[in-house]
């Protein structure tokens, strides 16, 4: 076992501007002191809804953007200390699955290629037993040998999709990164793709931090969860504490919300004291207290929650 | 002669919306017939292509060329819409019924203050003077929740929010008192929370004021929480109407049995999803037959043959599926 990632108090910041023509320009914090392990063989799932910093996470735990501060540390090694060159070689022990199998993948390329091109260019498979390797990735995705000579356009978007999977999976990567991965499917071929993503952990020792909106999703593929709200962590543990027993205000309303109950929420864009709980303006639990500093991460054992009020 | 019984507030008869491209047609709604009554709300789900926002562009008269109804009847207090002048038909679109759209991004002009934006409806249905407009905006600002309306009028666009921008485009669906409001995907494009609260203002305002909507989605949950009654279409057609609660205890058509199992749903402890096999067929090649047999699990030699039609099964169900052949 032992851990495959290890992120340490990892921070992002924005420069943005008022307005297009203001000078001023203020910081947001996308990351904001994010830390957490995932063990081998296990899979994280990462919730929150958008600006709440979950795929700007994503992209510094891969490099592809350089975090300001903290470290991500991939089997052992620091991955925000090594070059570029180096990095590229550890990608193939990383690889990536992006929400939009449309621009993921590359129009002019037959499929066949786009498989082929991480093999050969990680030197995993020479020319000769190039084609059977392909072949077997394309069964491990279930996919038809038909589609082997096809381009992108003449494919669907979960067959798409499956090919971004198919890709992902070819340089035998130990963590898989999915940056919400089905949500722009149908319905009907979600469940295929998620069925897809169970196999593929069940048939390997791979490890997986799964990116998503929708909990329902989430929860069904993850062992652990992690609830990010602007930036921060605001409650984190093993899939069965977060759902039996949620312990944040925001946890407990994406709960209640995928289930299709739904509260009518508190106008939103209030001003806010600098210093205080950023769930603050919309949180139906809130006292005098939540406006004296910003809540830690604390807990007894795994479970822990950023909220005054609630404690673990 | 057709009755319009008078409960129901609108009538689709075998509405056929077809799209003429070069070589081929293209039949985006095809023969769909269901009823709207006074002070429901109607779900219709459906995955993309399914012809569900052409259906509703159908009633609005709001097909995007090379498109046009071809065929049928939608009748709406006592009018067909689809013989309606183009004059009579401007009366109606947003006047006696509304619309709300997916993206509150672009369906506001930018460059005019939102109060201004609701006023303008106002001033095209009604003959209210400018005083008794302004009067009327600022309060419905109220009416979809917010507190400063004086402050809100004043603000454009992109000084809003996601949910704040939908708000105004609700304010602006109901400025004339629509007796129907149609609403396509209003949430898709928001946050789980802003959804919520979006989703319990709506049914606020069709309960407060009696008004009946058609809620479009793709969304199962949604409806769940939302609907009186659902409708499921594939392929452009109808493939089962039933009462919500009867919708989610015991689905009728198969497919509808494989959307709701392929959605997760938080209590099972399934170790797999049930997945539909196949994928939606695109227009130009559907199938003969039942359009969902290919990926049916119960399909039968008659699937195969003709295409079935809308069997009754219980009171207010109905659906497209030779199983319920009696």
């Amino acid at each position: 076992m032992g851990q495959v990632l290890s992120v340490s108090e990892l921070e992002k910041t924005y420069e943005v501007r008022k307005t297009a023509f203001s000078a001023r320009k203020t910081l947001i914090k996308a990351v904001d002191k994010v830390s957490f392990d995932l063990d081998r063989g296990k899979t994280l799932g990462i919730v929150g809804e958008s600006g709440s910093g979950k795929s700007t996470l994503a992209r510094c735990l891969l490099l592809l953007e350089r975090p300001d501060r903290g470290t991500v540390k991939f089997d052992g090694q620091d991955l925000t200390a090594m070059s570029e060159k180096k990095l590229r070689d550890v990608r193939r022990k990383i690889q990536v699955i992006f929400q939009d199998p449309y621009s993921s993948l590359n129009p002019r390329k037959r499929i066949f290629d786009t498989i082929a091109e991480p093999i050969l260019f990680h030197g995993i498979a020479t020319k000769d037993g190039l084609r059977e390797k392909v072949m077997d990735i394309f069964q491990g995705v279930g996919l038809d040998e038909d589609f082997l000579d096809k381009y992108p356009h003449e494919m669907s978007g979960g067959q798409r999709q499956r090919v971004a999977i198919g890709r992902a999976l070819a340089t035998n990567p130990s963590l898989l990164v999915a940056d919400e991965p089905v949500s722009s499917l149908d319905v009907s071929i979600q469940a295929q793709i998620v069925n897809l993503f169970i196999d593929i952990r069940e048939r390997s020792e791979i490890s997986m931090i799964f990116v998503s909106h929708d909990l329902n999703i989430v929860r069904f593929i993850s062992d652990d969860i992690m609830v990010m709200y602007r930036g921060r962590v605001v409650e984190k543990g093993t899939k069965d504490e977060v759902f039996s027993r949620p312990l944040h205000p925001y946890t407990r309303m994406l709960i209640a919300a995928s289930q299709g109950t739904f509260q009518a929420v508190k106008d939103e864009g209030r001003a806010l004291a600098d210093a205080s709980c950023d769930y603050y303006s919309r949180c139906e639990k809130r006292e005098p207290r939540c406006t004296q500093g910003v809540p830690e991460l604390v807990g007894t054992g795994d479970h822990k929650t950023a909220c005054f009020m609630e404690r673990a | 002669m057709l009755i319009q019984e008078d409960h129901d507030l609108l009538q689709l008869e075998g509405v056929n919306t077809s799209f003429f491209l070069d070589s081929s047609v293209l039949r985006a709604v095809d023969n769909v017939s269901f009823e709207i009554r006074k002070g429901e709300i109607f779900g219709l789900v459906g995955e993309s292509g399914s012809g569900k926002t052409m259906t509703a562009l159908s009633i609005m008269r709001l097909v995007p060329p090379p498109g046009r109804i071809v065929d049928g009847k939608i009748i709406f207090e006592g009018r067909d819409l689809a013989l309606l002048p183009v004059k009579e038909m401007e009366g109606v679109r947003g006047g006696r019924i509304g619309m709300i759209f997916q993206e509150p991004m672009s369906s506001l002009n930018p460059v005019f203050r939102v109060g201004d934006q609701i006023g303008e409806i106002l001033s095209a249905h009604t003959n209210l003077t400018n005083k008794e407009i302004r009067d009327k905006s600022l309060q419905l600002l109220k009416q979809v929740g917010f507190d400063e309306p004086n402050q809100r009028y004043v603000q454009y666009p992109h000084q809003l929010s996601g949910g704040q921008r939908q708000r105004i485009l609700i304010a602006i669906a109901i400025a004339c008192n629509p007796s129907l409001v149609i609403a396509d995907e209003p949430t898709t494009a928001l946050d789980v929370a802003t959804e919520g609260q979006i989703l319990s203002l709506l049914r606020e305002l069709v309960t407060g004021y009696r008004m009946s909507m058609l809620f479009i989605t793709h969304n199962l949950h949604i409806i769940k929480g939302l609907g009186t009654r659902v409708g499921i279409m594939y392929a452009g057609r109808m493939l089962e109407q039933n009462r919500v609660a009867d919708f989610f205890k015991e689905p009728l058509h198969p497919y509808s049995v494989g959307l709701l199992d392929s959605v997760v749903r938080l209590k099972g402890d399934e170790k797999r999803l049930k997945a539909i096999p196949g994928a939606v067929p695109r227009l130009s090649e559907l199938p003969q037959g039942c359009k969902f047999h290919p990926r049916c699990s119960k399909v039968m030699a008659i699937c195969r043959g003709d295409e079935p039609p809308m069997f009754a099964v219980g009171d207010d169900q109905w659906v497209r599926c030779y199983l319920y052949r009696n």
